[in-house]
């Protein structure tokens, strides 16, 4: 499996198509820097405890935030890195080839994914440190142990959150013969998941829980939100997106609905970093348990197809 | 002669998907250093039984052995002795056809100067070493057949199976390829399994073939136990050309002792009879004055064997549905084939 792992990495890292996203990541850091630079000048001046985590989730007024952008665009890493990882091999030959060798099955794909993972983290660790660089730079701020802990936390988080993404596009070259046809359904999914898994979250919540007058709000109001809300946490780009904001934001006290007694008597303060990573456990293992899902279900899915040209 | 030992073997092997019966009960034994040809129509199940015996398909039910190993069971002992030629085999477009056989190398825990020696002797073998540091993209047909001979060298395997290796090559890559082929097992000593539809050149190079037909393997041993079986089954077919081509000589034909039936095929006869009368004949259009242009026993060669063959599998599925049919018939079969 070694010589597997090393030749798809180097296949990986040499292909225009690793270079291509590279890049595209690359200038949206850069935009999301200048934006992040701009937005930060408007914030209030009781507001600037861990200004250099800031940097990471402030947008400017039409760019969005650094975060935000790596839970959009990181899909698109994995669904590159992935949509054609055993197609390509079946539509050019060489599968045949490959599973005539005395290696077990499973070596083919556990190889493809672990080089895809290991060019996830080789891009997500560079941009994110390559974006701490140009902070450190330009603005001369500066980060301590525990801001710089949060945002190796958030690397790996976006890590989990690209693989899965990574495992789906596998999964989808498995399934179907044609690479074109992969990426297609790799992409709606994320544009689902993306945009209107919300919509489809609130139309059921409405629908289940209406909320038209006043007898009614008082009645399905909690009821309606929690449902919106575990409706919305199926989406991995939801899961993350709550995750990360926790993290790299320690004012940020819960997640989830708090009521007013609760809050009364509350100190305002931060969280300290293992109350952060307390809340988000869940999130974590969550996002987890996706990418493992859809690993699993290539994993499958390939041992058991017939390996016919 | 001390290579009788049988190397591989199948014992009963069947593979069903769904409904369709793709290798019916199989029994197969292929001895030790022989080329064995594997003969078929497109979807007899060939590739299936390659795939089967290389543990790559699992059978309905049976088995098969490879050196004792169970290909089911132990299919990586299998791929250690086994070299696997698929057809229409490909490579990695973007790497050189020399990193190609040194990524298969690798897989078989080749590494170091010991694979890359034996990468060099195997390219110059298959007369590849001009174009192998070229991208395995650019390579024609030819070239990807030749890189996959030594790409199923490398892990010096001492049984080869290779499937429809001669599709697509020109003649003289055709030729080359099938010396390569008798050097495997002559030189080397390995037993070389090839499947193919491609009869000519199979014959050319095979100890023995197997007739497979939907899934059933309908005759098997050397090319001419073939031909006698078959003639002493459904007697001999002469083919006779005279000149001049009158139907007198049909009645004549007709009226010798032995002969079953006389057919007109164009310009010649074909009479089929149920013993050797090549010697008859000629006497008979001598004595009344026809000049003979063309007498061939038909029936020696691969190519007719195998029609034959066919024609047997063909009756016999007939004649479960629909009663046996007239000899006639398939002579007039037979003959229009012939035209074509």
């Amino acid at each position: 499996m070694g010589a597997l792992y090393r030749k798809e990495l180097a296949d990986h890292l040499n292909s225009p198509r690793f270079i291509l996203i590279f890049c595209l990541l690359i200038v949206t850091s850069v935009a999301s820097f200048f934006g992040a630079i701009n937005g930060i000048q408007n914030l209030s001046a009781d507001n600037k405890n861990f200004l250099f985590l800031k940097l990471f989730t402030t947008g400017g007024s039409a760019i969005p935030s650094f975060a935000s952008f790596l839970g959009f665009l990181g899909p698109l890493v994995g669904l590159t890195l992935g949509f054609d990882a055993i197609n390509r091999e079946r539509s050019q030959g060489t599968l045949n080839r490959l599973v005539a060798q005395p290696i077990y099955r499973d070596a083919i794909i556990n190889g493809k994914f672990l080089a895809g993972a290991t060019a996830v983290a080789v891009i997500v660790y560079s941009i994110g440190l390559f974006f701490c660089g140009a902070s450190l730079l330009r603005t001369g701020l500066t980060f301590n142990g525990e801001e710089l802990v949060r945002i190796l936390v958030f690397l790996t988080f976006s890590i989990v959150y690209i693989n899965f993404w990574l495992g789906l596009a596998i999964f989808f070259s498995v399934l179907s013969r044609h690479a074109a046809t992969s990426a297609l359904a790799g992409i709606a999914v994320w544009l689902f998941f993306a945009f209107f898994m919300s919509l489809v979250a609130k139309a059921v919540a409405d629908a289940l829980f209406p909320i038209n007058n006043l007898i009614q709000a008082a009645n399905n109001m909690v009821k309606n939100y929690s449902c919106n809300l575990v409706l919305n946490r199926i989406s991995p780009y939801y899961l993350f997106s709550e995750a990360i904001s926790t993290i790299l934001d320690p004012s940020v006290r819960s997640i989830g609905i708090v009521t007013s007694e609760q809050l009364s008597g509350a100190i305002v303060g931060y969280l300290p970093l293992g109350q952060s990573l307390l809340l988000v456990w869940p999130h974590l293992a969550g996002l987890i348990a996706l990418m493992l899902a859809s690993f699993a279900a290539s994993y499958i899915c390939f041992m058991r197809q017939e390996i016919r040209a | 002669m001390t290579q009788a030992r049988t190397i591989i073997e199948t014992r009963e092997l069947t593979k069903r998907y769904g409904d369709i019966v793709a290798v019916d009960s199989l029994n197969l034994s292929i001895r030790q250093g022989e080329v064995f040809g594997l003969l078929g129509p497109n979807g007899a199940g060939k590739t299936t039984t390659t795939l089967m015996l290389l543990g790559l398909t699992e059978p309905t039910s049976g088995s098969a052995y490879i050196e004792g190993h169970n290909c089911t069971r132990e299919p990586i002992a299998v791929k250690k002795l086994v070299g696997y030629l698929p057809d229409n085999v490909g490579f990695y477009g973007d790497m050189t056809g020399r990193e190609n056989l040194r990524f298969t190398g690798q897989l078989n825990g080749m590494r170091g100067p010991e694979l890359e020696k034996r990468i060099d002797q195997l390219l110059e073998r298959v007369g590849m070493t001009h174009a192998a540091d070229r991208k395995a993209g650019t390579y024609s047909r030819g070239m990807k057949q030749r890189l996959g001979i030594a790409d199923v060298l490398i892990k010096n395997p001492s049984i080869v199976i290779m499937d429809e290796p001669t599709l697509g090559i020109d003649p003289e890559g055709m030729w080359e390829l099938l010396q390569i082929i008798r050097e495997l097992a002559e030189q080397d000593g390995r037993t070389v399994l090839i499947s193919s539809h491609q009869l000519y050149q199979v014959q050319q190079v095979c100890d023995r073939v197997g007739i497979f037909v939907k899934g059933k393997l309908i005759a098997c041993g050397g090319i001419k136990d073939l031909a006698n079986q078959l003639q002493a089954e459904s007697g001999y077919s002469l083919e006779l050309e005279v000149v001049p081509n009158d139907s007198k000589l049909e009645n004549l034909l007709k009226s010798m002792p032995g002969v079953d039936e006389v057919t007109r095929e164009g310009e010649r006869f074909l009479i089929h009879s149920s013993q050797d009368i090549r010697g008859n004949v000629t006497q008979i259009a001598a004595e009344h004055g026809y000049s003979l242009q063309y007498l061939r026993h038909r029936g020696g060669d691969l190519d007719e064997i195998y029609r034959r063959y066919f024609e047997k599998a063909g009756e016999q599925q007939h004649g479960r549905e629909s009663g046996p049919r007239k000899t006639g018939n398939i002579l007039q079969r037979m003959g229009r084939r012939k035209g074509q």
